[in-house]
């Protein structure tokens, strides 16, 4: 039977959250390089989002009525393979294999993947797909909820106000979009002024919050405000710190794909555990 | 089978001056005839309902149906969204739209994901008097480079009413070039049946072999008819499916002409021609062959008469190749 929803308390989330700390690291270690930054600035959100906010059913990744996280920025993939694992869908022996020829968890996500939802890499694609996957709940009577993930880069992408337009348009008051607004982009900080963004989500016509991305009480507040709000697509600005957690890392030129010397990782691993021990 | 000549497209991709039989919107009356006793069906179009016949189905299942805006890429997306929750999504706009903007979508939320989507593109090929921001010219060329993608060029609006019913049964995403308006009816509809994968031979002789797909064949037809009164044998193969094509259909009937004649409306390099010359090299077969199609180029605006003229797709042009052999 599906898992309902559990009210855990901060101290439990934020436990969790260092916990899906902890995974990324060991994952990442000895590859050298990667996402590292964007998934630990997500990993309060996940935490809160898996550990308190979702109903699935591990056991059952296909339950009709499962509420679905639709992971838009797919090369972020450490981190939902990491929650995914936290949830009970991926077993540890495999996250060792993480990037390696020949795994399942591949550097951006595939949709064959249990608990992933969507096919990631392309930027622009998970919101559309998630208006229509709330339109279809809908028709059904579906209870379940739709959660959308993007990024604040990732709104330069056309689709993301075309999806914008429709899911307002059409009243999917049961997709919420979570904006990762961390400031960074492959060329370097927000190449292209994106602020005010929660202004422009309102002025879309979604019922928007905005909260510290990096603390699981914020976070878990912004769903409950927006929870039981009717009639309109729900937008949740999440303001993260890329590398947070390990301040080393956060210092790192806010870099958007950071290299990490082979002999760097226990270290990140010892700041990891001195900071939130 | 009815004989008739060639209908034009008009304003808005309309088929004009349908001179003998046809249907209108044969798109949308077989959708709703289907969603009846089939709920899972949804219909979205990206304010292209009325000028790419899923109107029918938005009045008759309004719960059902979904005004995406002109925004092809989300109409891609969401169609994609509505599969992943178990519904068949039924997309229309215009072959031109979704080729060019919806690609990315197309590749990798539909075909990727084997999505349940179906998509009707309108006025494929030179079907329309905007010139080239409105000519599909390339659509299969790109399409059949895409991985999990069936492609379908039905010839009228028999098989059009037939392949909209049997795409449903197809796993995954389809593309399918549509035709609207009044859409000539060119197969008995008692007698045809579409079946995927399948080249139908209309027509069988062993002067010459014409190989056709979508609205060219009522043209081939038509050419037959006028050889056979020469004095020639004309073979006549229609080939509406395009992914998977039935490559062992074409060669067993090219061994049997003398030459080939290849027809389409859709440029020459990428798609049908292409597709039966590969199959011709692979099978060790080597045949005159003449390729009418479009040309690799960027086509004026017009009449469709006139572009039709002009770029060599008309009547005229296809009679002479068949019965002439230039």
């Amino acid at each position: 039977m599906a898992v309902e929803a559990a009210r855990p308390s901060v101290a439990q989330l934020e436990a969790e959250a260092l916990e899906l700390r902890r995974t990324m690291l060991r994952m990442a270690a000895d590859k050298g390089e990667g996402y590292i930054a964007q998934g630990l600035d997500i990993a309060d959100l996940l935490a809160v989002v898996y550990f308190r906010e979702l109903r699935h059913d591990p056991r059952d990744p296909d339950w009709t009525e499962r509420d679905r996280f639709v992971l838009s920025i797919g090369h972020y993939s450490i981190a939902l393979y990491a929650a995914l694992h936290r949830a009970g869908y991926i077993p540890e022996e495999a996250l060792e294999t993480f990037g390696l020829n020949g795994a399942d968890l591949a550097l951006s996500t595939f949709d064959d993947q249990p608990g992933v939802e969507i096919t990631g890499g392309s930027l622009g694609h998970g919101l559309g797909q998630a208006v229509g996957m709330a339109l279809g709940y809908r028709l059904d009577g579906n209870p379940g909820r739709i959660l959308c993930l993007i990024s604040d880069g990732e709104l330069q992408e056309g689709s993301i106000w075309e999806a914008a337009m429709a899911g307002a348009h059409h009243g999917t008051d049961n997709l919420t979009v979570l904006i990762d607004s961390n400031g960074i982009q492959a060329d370097g900080p927000t190449v292209l002024r994106m602020e005010p963004i929660a202004d422009k989500w309102r002025a879309f016509g979604w019922d928007t919050v905005e909260v510290d991305g990096n603390d699981v009480g914020a976070i878990a507040g912004a769903f409950d405000d927006l929870r039981d709000r009717d009639g309109r697509p729900k937008a949740i600005v999440l303001r993260t710190t890329p590398g947070s957690g390990i301040p080393t890392l956060e210092r790192r030129e806010r870099a958007h794909f950071v290299r990490v010397e082979p002999a760097e990782w226990s270290a990140l691993l010892e700041e990891l555990e001195r900071e939130n021990g | 089978m009815v004989e008739l000549r060639a209908g034009r497209a008009g304003g808005m991709g309309e088929i004009l001056d349908v001179e003998g039989p046809y249907e209108v919107a044969p798109l949308g009356r077989s959708l709703v005839e289907l969603a009846e006793h089939r709920p899972e069906i949804v219909g979205l179009t990206a304010d292209m309902g009325r000028f790419s016949d899923i109107h029918p189905f938005r009045d008759a299942h309004p719960d059902r149906f979904f005004q995406i805006g002109m925004a092809e890429a989300d109409l891609v997306m969401i169609a994609a969204g509505l599969a992943k929750t178990g519904k068949i999504a039924y997309c229309t706009s215009y072959s031109v739209f979704i080729l060019r903007r919806a690609l990315d979508f197309l590749i990798i939320d539909c075909a990727h994901s084997k999505a349940n989507v179906k998509i009707f593109g309108g006025m494929p090929g030179l079907v329309n008097p905007y010139g080239a921001t409105h000519q599909a010219t390339d659509d299969l060329a790109v399409l059949r480079m895409v991985p999990d993608l069936t492609i379908i060029d039905p010839c009228d609006a028999t098989e059009l009413a037939q392949v909209v019913k049997a795409v449903a049964d197809i796993e995954g995403t389809v593309y399918v070039r549509s035709l609207r308006g009044k859409v000539p009816v060119v197969f008995d509809p008692d007698e045809y049946e579409f079946e995927l994968g399948t080249a139908r031979r209309l027509r069988e002789g062993t002067d010459v072999g014409v190989i056709s797909t979508g609205f060219m064949t009522q043209r081939a037809l038509i050419a037959e008819s006028v050889a056979k009164d020469r004095g020639l044998s004309v073979g006549v193969l229609h080939t509406p499916t395009i992914k998977p094509f039935d490559a062992q259909g074409v060669t067993e009937f090219a061994r049997n002409v003398e030459r080939l004649v290849i027809v389409e409306n859709h440029q020459t390099t990428g798609g049908l021609a292409t597709l039966v010359t590969e199959a011709l090299y692979d099978a060790g077969i080597q045949k005159p062959v003449i390729r009418i199609g479009i040309q690799h180029r960027f086509h004026e605006s017009g009449s469709q008469a006139y572009i039709e003229a002009k770029y060599g797709l008309d009547q005229e042009r296809i009679t002479r190749a068949v019965v002439e052999g230039v």
